[in-house]
């Protein structure tokens, strides 16, 4: 995949199977170490010890349509390419955590791309997940809560084409500012 | 109205309040119909994302009263992008090699005026939830 924005989308579809009701996406910035880190974090069902050593082995999947998954070890061989790693946490009845670090001068670290389509089509399609988005870099920052949001919208709901596309926007531009202050 | 806060998000609140009303007046649950796209991994990196956004925003400026939601794999990687298309009394029906312009064609051939386009995946089963 040509942007981390789709690796996200993929990753929070497992996130989504197993169930969340709340999803943490948070992305840093950090260039003084050089590092690009992503943490996607859920209160799924999470994994036993066995399935979760099983986990980034691409022959091994819980679906029954098909026989690979390819998602996270994917999204680690894409990171292990840039000097990074990727670890994952999990508890059985809990939730999981997966942490995935990338070189961030690195040539090989994918862009992040459109990744306000990418919250936007997540809220869209399930919005009875609370999605978390926090982007951070060293001189500023980026939280929304869709709990947030709901509370502003009062009853209106959050995956109406027209408030997506107002969310979209505040995306992209609270984005740009990031990047303006960097 | 561009909006730059969460605060903002009131400031349009009323007005799409106003466009529920009237969709309201006017929808028929019957007549719903429900379109799945197929989002895991191969799917994703066949152009999924793209294929959803343009039939939400496709659907919207038909006026086409429709349900568009993700899914997992429907097990036709090779096919990717697909869509499930479940018509209102009709069986569901799964397209495959789903571009932009084949949607276009879904949406206005088959959804709009119920004659079938190329591109169906005959399988002999339900529903992906089954």
């Amino acid at each position: 995949m040509t942007e981390l924005s789709l690796h996200i989308l993929d990753i929070v579809q497992n996130s989504i199977s197993a169930q969340a009701s709340r999803v943490d996406i948070v992305i840093e910035e950090d260039k003084l170490n050089d590092k690009y880190i992503i943490t996607i974090e859920d209160n799924g069902t999470g994994m036993d010890a066995e399935t979760l050593a099983k986990v980034t082995d691409p022959f091994y999947t819980t679906r029954t349509t098909r026989k690979v998954g390819v998602g996270i070890s994917l999204l680690k061989q894409n990171a292990e390419q840039t000097g990074g790693s990727l670890t994952i946490e999990s508890e059985l009845g809990k939730g999981t955590k997966l942490t995935v670090t990338f070189g961030f001068s690195h040539i090989d670290r994918p862009i992040l791309g459109d990744i306000a389509g990418t919250m936007t089509l997540l809220i869209g399609a399930n919005p009875q997940i609370r999605f978390i988005y926090i982007h951070k870099t060293a001189l500023s920052d980026f939280e929304f809560d869709t709990k947030e949001a709901k509370q502003e919208l009062e009853g209106v709901p959050i995956n109406h084409p027209d408030i997506l596309l107002a969310l979209k926007e505040l995306f992209v531009d609270n984005l740009e500012m990031i990047e303006a202050a960097e | 109205m561009k909006i730059k806060s969460l605060a903002d998000l009131r400031s349009i609140k009323a007005e799409v309040q106003g466009k529920i009303k009237l969709r309201e007046q006017g929808e028929n649950a019957e007549n719903i119909v429900q379109i799945k796209v197929a989002m895991a991994t191969c799917g994703i990196a066949a152009g999924a994302k793209g294929v959803m956004n343009f039939i939400l925003e496709e659907a919207d400026f038909k006026g086409i009263d429709v349900v568009v939601t993700q899914t997992g794999c429907m097990g036709y990687c090779y096919a990717e992008p697909t869509i499930e298309v479940i018509l209102p009394q009709k069986d569901p029906v799964v397209f495959g090699f789903v571009t932009k312009e084949k949607a276009r064609e879904i949406i206005n051939e088959y959804i709009i005026k119920g004659e079938m386009v190329d591109g169906m995946i005959p399988v002999s089963y339900k529903t992906v939830d089954e």
